[in-house]
């Protein structure tokens, strides 16, 4: 290179929302199709982002595209406001997105991005619910090639996912997926609903609100359109269940700080060496905590 | 009790930056800082490395994320990616002819005598491995003195600016199929995302700016036995070329500027006639930025492999492009590996969630069997 080739440190500058405003716009009319057509993984060209693939690229490329300067966001990971995660993507938006403005609170925010969660108050029809995915298509656990799982889903062909729920309860008298639990979109293409429990699931039924899925490494972008139907891979004499959150009397553990005994809860383990739960969603723990009504737990 | 669960990130991250920073200058009071100069020309090669796997041609930026990454080459390569996404895209180049490159090196293991001869260039193949202990306490002046030497003892010689390319000979003789000209639109991977199956010129485009250690051992596979390319290299070439763009009125080509790169073109026998017409090699292509040509090579033996993959069917992994496309690059596999670090509290609830009620159903179940088999004994 020329030796006299000086950096122009002064160009450095970034424009609003980190990307090119074709890449933007890009985005934004995958997000349109993906809207006309609830439940598929829309291919996009999915820049490279300052963060690694992994940590929330699709679902912040999805976020940057979509925020202007009237918008308030809030980003959560694991529920929780103030994860390692969550700050670093709320500083970045803050960083290259100056004027908008962020929040911890689910019912101020706009556009919420998420890693693994849902806010457990319900979200309405003037917000966008982004996701953030690692593996978008619920497929790929029988099927490894994506030429042939397009080919499966444009049929709507599930046949070999509903044989390995079968063979779950065969082996195990119990479905054993966890969490990403295979939801069917507007009755036709089966999605992977992004690493959320099953307690997650039956939110993003009729979702007032808009929810949007973003793969940056897979480079996918699938849409759960407002009031549309989500329907989690089941039978009829297996229904669908969600996680368990009683003690071994039966009786519904409660979160051990704001007493909440209807929010997922994470379960730690205090100094003592005994388990304690949480509310997962701190947010919704914290408005609990600040209500007047509440008492304090001794 | 308070509340345990993920706080003080934005403390604990301002903090992990410190400590970074700290360590990068930890030479204290003796420590010079790198200049950019510096890596990019004393470390040539890790900065190549880093113009090429971060797709970008911008040696000088390329340095400073080496510097900023601390010689992280996967993190260095994304950082000059992540730089890309922030600027629009002006124009497309049109085709560039590689035969133009201005050449420092170019070798052919096929013929002995090639069209404008073998030149050797800068390289390690045939030094010895033997560590250089005069390199530990060098002087600036000796330093200085190397290239000083290095010009003044070279003769001037009137070598063309380029030479003719290896393949075209063996065009010419009819043993490679003859060139149809471009086959349609390069695919640009940077605008547009794999839907396989993909063309050549997008599992070309991949592999480019694919992190060198994934691409070699996905080809090392191919060469071991999980494949059967055996190829033989008609020309690996290394060197600048320069970049010819439409100037902006004219429309004419003027040279806006030369990119170090290096090519290698690989031929390989197909197996049996498969064929139109008499048999004839096949040719196997790679190139990227820089200097690179472990990953040229790796490249090229790749694009063969493909190339039978996508006529044949895919019999080994090297031969499948979703296998090979879809796991080769730096950005993406370092990113996906390093995401495990994060938190992943809600999807290990929800596993533990499962055992415990899968573990519970397996218990009652063998008690009841249990007091069964007693009676049935008895």
């Amino acid at each position: 290179m020329n030796p006299n080739y000086e950096l122009p440190l002064d160009e450095a500058d970034y424009s609003f929302g980190f990307l090119d405003e074709f890449a933007k716009r890009e985005v934004r009319r995958t997000i349109l199709k993906a809207i006309a057509i609830p439940g598929y993984q829309t291919p996009y060209a999915s820049r490279e982002m300052p963060m690694g693939r992994g940590f929330g690229t699709g679902g912040l490329q999805l976020t940057l595209s979509l925020i202007g300067q009237d918008d308030t966001l809030k980003v959560i990971d694991q529920g929780s406001d103030d994860s390692v995660n969550a700050v670093n993507l709320r500083h970045f938006v803050e960083l290259t997105c100056p004027g908008v403005d962020t929040t911890e609170r689910t019912s101020e925010a706009t556009l919420i991005q998420s890693r693994h969660r849902i806010p457990e108050v319900e979200l309405s029809e003037s917000q966008v619910l982004i996701l953030q995915v690692p593996y978008p298509d619920p497929l790929v656990v029988i099927e490894p090639s994506e030429a042939k799982r397009k080919v499966m889903h444009g049929e709507g062909d599930y046949s070999r996912l509903l044989t390995k729920l079968y063979e779950d309860i065969v082996q195990f008298d119990e479905i054993t997926i966890s969490h990403r639990y295979p939801t069917r979109i507007n009755g036709h293409y089966v999605i992977d609903p992004s690493p959320i429990p099953r307690y997650d699931i039956p939110r993003l039924h009729r979702s007032k609100a808009l929810v949007l899925l973003g793969a940056g490494r897979e480079k996918k972008i699938y849409a759960v359109p407002p009031y549309t139907v989500a329907a989690p891979l089941a039978f009829d004499d297996v229904p669908f269940r969600t996680e368990d959150f009683s003690d071994e009397h039966g009786a519904r553990r409660t979160c051990g700080r704001c007493g909440a005994d209807d929010s997922f809860l994470d379960e730690l383990i205090a100094d003592d060496g005994s388990k304690v739960w949480q509310c997962s969603d701190s947010d919704y723990c914290n408005q609990r905590l600040a209500e007047p009504s509440h008492e304090v737990s001794a | 009790m308070g509340y345990v669960a993920i706080k003080g990130g934005g403390r604990a991250i301002r903090g992990a930056e410190a400590a970074l920073e700290a360590l990068r200058t930890a030479e204290g009071d003796t420590g010079t800082p790198l200049s950019l100069s510096t890596i990019e020309n004393q470390l040539r090669l890790l900065t190549s490395r880093i113009v090429s796997e971060g797709g970008l041609y911008h040696p000088r930026l390329a340095a400073l994320a080496v510097k900023q990454m601390q010689g992280d080459t996967l993190e260095a390569a994304f950082a000059l990616r992540a730089y890309r996404s922030t600027k629009p895209r002006l124009l497309e180049a049109p085709i560039q002819d590689s035969g133009k490159m201005r050449l420092i090196r170019r070798i052919s293991s096929a013929f002995k005598d090639i069209p404008g001869g073998q030149m050797l260039g800068p390289t390690n193949d045939y030094a010895l491995r033997l560590m250089r202990l005069d390199l530990a306490n060098e002087s600036p002046e000796s330093f200085r003195d190397v290239a000083r030497h290095f010009m003044a003892n070279t003769p001037e010689t009137d070598l063309p600016d380029c030479f003719p390319k290896v393949v075209d000979a063996l065009r010419a003789e009819g043993l490679l199929p003859a060139l149809n000209g471009p086959a349609g639109t390069p695919f640009d991977i940077t605008r547009d995302p794999l839907v396989f199956p993909v063309a050549r010129s997008a599992a070309l485009a991949t592999m480019a700016r694919a992190e060198t250690g994934s691409l070699l051992a996905i080809a090392y596979s191919n060469m071991r036995g999980y494949g059967d390319v055996h190829p033989t290299i008609a020309e690996l070439r290394v060197g600048y070329l320069p970049i010819m763009l439409p100037h902006p009125v004219t429309g004419e080509p003027i040279e806006a500027g030369e990119v170090l790169m290096t090519e290698c073109e690989v031929v390989a026998m197909y197996e049996g006639t498969d064929t139109d017409g008499p048999p004839v090699f096949t040719l196997g292509y790679g190139a990227c930025f820089g200097h690179n040509e472990v990953k040229a090579i790796a490249m090229a033996i790749l694009d063969r492999a493909l190339q039978k993959g996508m006529r044949d069917g895919p019999r080994n992994p090297s031969e499948d492009p979703e296998f090979v496309l879809l796991h080769v690059d730096g950005v993406d596999s370092m990113g996906f590996a390093s995401h495990y670090k994060m938190p992943h509290y809600v999807t290990f609830q929800s596993d533990m969630d499962r055992l415990r009620t899968t573990q519970a159903k397996a218990a009652q179940c063998a008690q009841e069997s249990q007091p069964r088999r007693q009676g049935e004994n008895a």
